[in-house]
């Protein structure tokens, strides 16, 4: 394995030598974060470049967590991140000199996903969070055949996790829950999909621009009374149909630079053309009260 | 210029020692800031490991030692038999050229990166285990002591070969002149003198397996739970701290518990390797 790490330094070591041999210092971009929002801002940082072939945007993924990790840290300038920021990450990043602005870019619909084996096609949210803290733990609980229910889930570093466990897992709880500790931690969304694949047993969550069609969603109710919704259905989503959505986030270290690369690169995310992308990667565009959130800070870069 | 080339390298023989010595004291100043929040009891004698609970953090290791061992002991005894037996084929009975052709497809295993032995376990082996038992998912400790053990392979093998071949050839002219025939040669005379040889192959085929990350990380499944057999996913400390380590913050209690797991890792490699050292003396002490 030490051998293989060397090799992706000397390729790294490379890549960067070139990278400081043609381009500008000012003109590159270091993203990181977020594993579900990673493919989506690489789609993003690539028609960037085709308008503005001198930029260098670097994205990477690793998880909400380690994204924010690197911010506070100082290694990027952006964190992309399927989570809102804690306050003490915030704490933590003014202890280094450092506080982030927050916008928001896409809006994410979370599936629910199981084997298509599997009868059961539809959950209340009280049901999926019960399944999450093992009170629900075979499937005949919920109208399925007999068989213990295998639950997937992400590693603690990733947005998806902590929103799932708070949204879904913390469901109308009157006191604090924990995922159950039998869950399987998968290292991203297609490794929970090719888990919960090959698994007849098997639950998980993941960001809908993951989900193909050999696994099936899940559609869920907010409740017994309101009723069972698809997230793969564009109009539940922007109706607030869908119980579980969530905004994509990117933080930057600080208010952008007025027509510095971190303003435009987020001006050209939030443009028509940037949305059009969003959705082109499986996910929803930004809403009115988010637009309106972005528009403050933009304005007062701008001002 | 004799006494330069000298000093050259007693220097390099020394930095070595210079070099585990500044891990362990690096491991140590920043692993033991850790119990200023944690109390040593729930470190090491609780089960639950959960350094980001939405409840309240908590911070046994237990069963991470627990993953760890499952997955050191089920590879060894994998890697052991299949590994010794294919070193005493190589080393006694194989033919010149079909000794060419194995040993560079042996020495071929330790230059596959972990990482796609990870994706072959889990897209093929992972789904195959799945099969065979009747399980739900493959992601368990079983799945990741084979790929672990193919890993461990090519230093047990290699090791051992070389302990076997130099066991003096009249040892076992001897014995054949005794009238003794291949089998009770290489059983009651070769292995037996190479003994010292095998264990050091095996004591650093362990460390191996104790310090493997990648494909653990990718096929134990790395649920929290304490894990109870075979089958169960396991989170060994390697892939805890390597999960972990991406998301905390310089200084931060969790950062500081990492190192300290890095330090029980680091304790119990160094106690195989001493065990491995005072078992070869006294083996050369018996002779």
């Amino acid at each position: 394995m030490n051998k293989y790490y060397g090799v992706i330094l000397i390729i790294v070591a490379g890549a960067l030598a070139l990278g400081c041999v043609g381009q500008q210092p000012g003109e590159s971009l270091d993203i990181k974060g977020s594993d579900t929002m990673v493919q989506l801002v690489a789609d993003m940082a690539e028609s960037y470049n085709e308008a503005n072939p001198d930029a260098d945007v670097i994205v990477t993924g690793g998880g909400s967590g380690t994204g924010i990790a690197a911010l506070i840290n100082g290694e990027v300038s952006i964190a992309d991140s399927s989570r809102p920021i804690k306050a003490k990450e915030i704490d933590q990043a003014k202890g280094k000199g450092i506080e982030p602005w927050e916008f928001i870019i896409a809006r994410d619909g979370l599936a629910v996903i199981v084997n298509p084996d599997n009868p059961v096609t539809e959950l209340t949210m009280d049901q999926v969070g019960a399944i999450y803290r093992a009170e629900i733990i075979n499937w005949n609980q919920v109208g399925g055949e007999d068989g213990e229910i295998t639950l997937y889930g992400r590693q603690s570093t990733s947005g998806t996790y902590e929103f799932f466990l708070k949204h879904v897992v913390n469901w109308e709880q009157a006191e604090k829950q924990d995922y159950s500790p039998g869950m399987l931690n998968m290292e991203g969304n297609k490794a929970i999909a090719d888990g919960v694949k090959a698994d007849p047993s098997g639950i998980g969550y993941i960001g809908v621009g993951y989900v193909t069609g050999e696994i099936r969603t899940i559609n869920v109710a907010e409740d017994n009374e309101s009723g069972y919704y698809s997230p793969l259905d564009a109009s539940n989503v922007e109706q607030g149909l869908y119980p579980i959505t969530r905004p994509l986030y990117q933080y930057t270290s600080g208010k952008p630079d007025k027509d510095r690369i971190t303003h435009d690169f987020l001006q050209f995310e939030l443009s028509e053309e940037g949305q059009k992308i969003v959705e082109n990667a499986g996910f929803y565009p930004i809403n009115l009260d988010d637009r309106a959130s972005n528009e403050e800070k933009i304005s007062a870069i701008e001002g | 210029m004799d006494r330069t080339i000298a000093w050259f390298f007693a220097f390099n023989g020394i930095s070595t020692i210079i070099l585990v010595l500044g891990i362990f004291i690096f491991l140590a100043i920043i692993g033991l800031q850790a119990f200023a929040h944690i109390s040593p009891f729930e470190f090491f004698f609780s089960t639950n490991w959960n350094p980001t609970s939405y409840v309240k953090p908590s911070w046994g290791i237990l069963s991470l030692v627990v993953g760890t061992l499952y997955i050191a002991i089920f590879s060894l005894i994998i890697a052991v038999p299949l590994g010794v037996a294919c070193a005493i084929y190589l080393a006694q009975i194989a033919s010149p050229t079909m000794r060419e052709i194995l040993k560079p497809a042996i020495e071929m295993i330790a230059a596959l990166p972990s990482v796609v032995l990870g994706l072959l376990g889990l897209l093929i082996l992972a789904p195959l285990i799945a099969d065979i038992f009747g399980l739900n998912s493959g992601l368990n400790a079983l799945t990741a002591s084979i790929l672990v053990a193919i890993m461990a392979l090519p230093t047990i093998i290699s090791i051992s070969e070389d302990a076997i071949t130099s066991v003096p050839k009249s040892y076992s002219d001897a014995s054949l002149a005794l009238g003794a025939n291949n089998w009770q040669t290489i059983r009651h005379v070769i292995v037996p003198a190479a003994l010292s040889g095998i264990v050091a192959a095996v004591m650093l085929g362990l460390g191996r397996v104790v310090g493997e990350t990648m494909v653990v990380l990718m096929v134990a499944g790395n649920a929290r739970a304490l894990p109870t057999g075979f089958f169960d996913p396991v989170r060994p400390m390697t892939a805890t701290i390597a999960i972990e380590i991406k998301e905390v913050v310089v200084g931060d209690v969790h950062y500081q518990a990492l190192y300290a797991v890095g330090l029980v890792l680091f304790i119990m490699t160094l106690a195989v390797n001493f065990a491995a050292d005072i078992y070869l003396h006294r083996q050369e002490g018996n002779k």
